[in-house]
């Protein structure tokens, strides 16, 4: 996971809850910062607009933290690059 | 204090065009939830919606008398008109001038409102359609009412999300009741399939990609309804002295507000406003039979409820037949809780509870007898009708059989 991504999904989520961005680190479960599932739906947005991803219902479930949300994001980018590739290879 | 009856009922959703067409599919457990038809759902993460299926004003109104109404005004009017003819309501002039129309409705007339943002914003235009206020504004359904009927006693719509079509029927249940009008006609509307809606809805991450599931383990969110039912409530003793039918008498209305959170549902509050329900009505909780619950098919609000019912009730918590006919006529938003509503007096008045419908498996959190998917006969003497809505303002109704 890039150092990159981890900043966008830490900014994303301290801008949408309105904290500071130091009380966010790649450790930090959603019942520490106080983030209960209307934060976590505006937060699912606005790392929708971010990455330019869509993120399913199924695939939130089970997100309870900083780092889980960090892994999502990557793999839906990672399936983004690959639709993209296939794409250009036809 | 008066006692209140129900005389004329009248409804129309995705379970049928008439209260007898909706009492014939809650009696088959039949759902009317189908792949959304009146917009294009290919850009939605849901397919599903319980939808007024094939509807059109054609038959119903005047092209003329349509251009003024938007979908859920024109629902609120059909559903009116059942209800007055069902009682016999006998006019008089002082009638008209004292009789109450109180409607509830969420989002007013939210597809009229989308073409005119749509013209707007996406097509450029500099212009939109005239009669886009009036089509929208929430209180339409009660304003197209009284001109049907030329009614002109006090006549307003509430608006509290999913609660709306309750605190309507309770405020008009205690305006009969403490002699402040002789004749109300109260319930709810709502059509909020539009696009605009469909993804706000979408964005909250509370509508299920398939059906709806109360209390079920495996529910997966609420389906979206459409449609509008209104009940005609006048004074018991002056019903049966003019020889109309009682279908059940309004007995009870309690209301609360959460003070908690603007969409996670609370325990207490809901508890609280069953309760204000049960002593308005002068009732012990032993004496319900059958709940309608709000039953959403949410994660939070089936394990909230069931939490709130063992609150209330105890170990007679174990005794109710309960069921979210939301599983079958979808949520409805405003409409919501006269739907619900109706569906309490059908299974008062013909001895038949609603099931749930799409129930799969139990869940602990939800261990209640929730009348999985099949009707069930039962002579039921009082019951109550919930709605907590987001915003956390609830609203139940406690309803007596005739």
């Amino acid at each position: 996971m890039s150092d990159d991504l981890i900043e966008r999904v830490r900014k994303s989520i301290s801008s949408s809850k309105r904290i500071p961005l130091e009380t966010v680190t790649i450790d930090s479960d959603f019942q520490q910062l106080g983030i209960d599932s209307m934060d976590a739906v505006e937060i699912l947005f606005a790392l929708e607009n971010e990455f330019d991803i869509n993120i399913p219902d199924d695939d939130v479930r089970s997100v309870r933290g900083v780092r889980d949300m960090c892994v999502g994001v990557e793999k839906l980018l990672a399936a983004k690059a690959a639709a993209a590739e296939t794409q250009a290879g036809q | 204090m008066r006692r209140v009856a129900i005389t004329g009922l009248g409804a129309i959703c995705a379970l049928g065009r008439t209260t007898a067409e909706v009492a014939e599919s809650l009696r088959q457990g039949r759902s009317g939830i189908a792949p959304i038809e009146s917009t294009d759902a290919s850009q939605l993460r849901f397919r599903n919606g319980a939808e007024v299926r094939g509807y059109s004003h054609q038959g119903y109104f005047e092209d003329r008398q349509a251009d003024f109404m938007d979908r859920f005004a024109q629902f609120a009017v059909i559903a009116a008109r059942e209800a007055v003819t069902c009682a016999g309501v006998e006019w008089t002039p002082e009638l008209r001038e004292t009789a109450a129309i109180i409607t509830g409705s969420c989002v007013g007339g939210q597809s009229t409102e989308d073409v005119g943002f749509h013209d707007v914003y996406k097509m450029g235009l500099n212009r939109v359609h005239p009669l886009t206020i009036p089509k929208t504004m929430a209180n339409a359904g009660a304003s197209h009412i009284s001109m049907e009927f030329g009614i002109t006693g006090p006549s307003y719509t509430i608006s509290t999300a999913c609660s709306s079509a309750g605190h309507a029927i309770g405020q008009a249940f205690w305006m009969v009741r403490n002699g402040i009008t002789d004749l109300a006609l109260a319930g709810g509307s709502e059509a909020p399939f539009s696009f605009g809606i469909l993804k706000a809805w979408e964005a909250m991450r509370v509508v299920s990609p398939e059906t709806c599931r109360p209390f079920s383990k495996d529910r997966r969110g609420m389906v979206l309804g459409e449609g509008a039912a209104m009940l005609v409530l006048e004074p018991l003793e002056a019903a049966l002295a003019r020889g109309a039918t009682v279908h059940a008498e309004i007995a009870g209305f309690g209301m609360s507000a959460d003070a908690c959170h603007i969409t996670q549902p609370s325990a207490d509050g809901a508890a609280k406003a069953m309760r204000a329900a049960l002593r308005d009505a002068g009732l012990a909780p032993e004496a319900i039979g059958y709940v309608n619950a709000h039953g959403t098919g949410t994660l939070a609000n089936d394990a909230t409820e069931t939490a709130a019912l063992h609150a209330v009730f105890g170990a007679h918590a174990g005794k109710l037949a309960i069921s979210s006919t939301k599983s079958m006529h979808g949520h409805a938003l405003g409409a919501a809780a006269a739907l619900e509503c109706v569906a309490t007096v059908l299974a008062l008045r013909d001895g038949v509870l609603p099931p749930t419908a799409n129930y799969n498996v139990p869940d602990p959190e939800c261990d209640l007898d929730v009348i999985p998917n099949q009707a069930r006969q039962a002579q039921v003497e009082w019951a109550i009708s919930n709605s907590f809505a987001f915003g956390g303002l609830n609203a139940v109704l406690a309803l007596r059989k005739a």
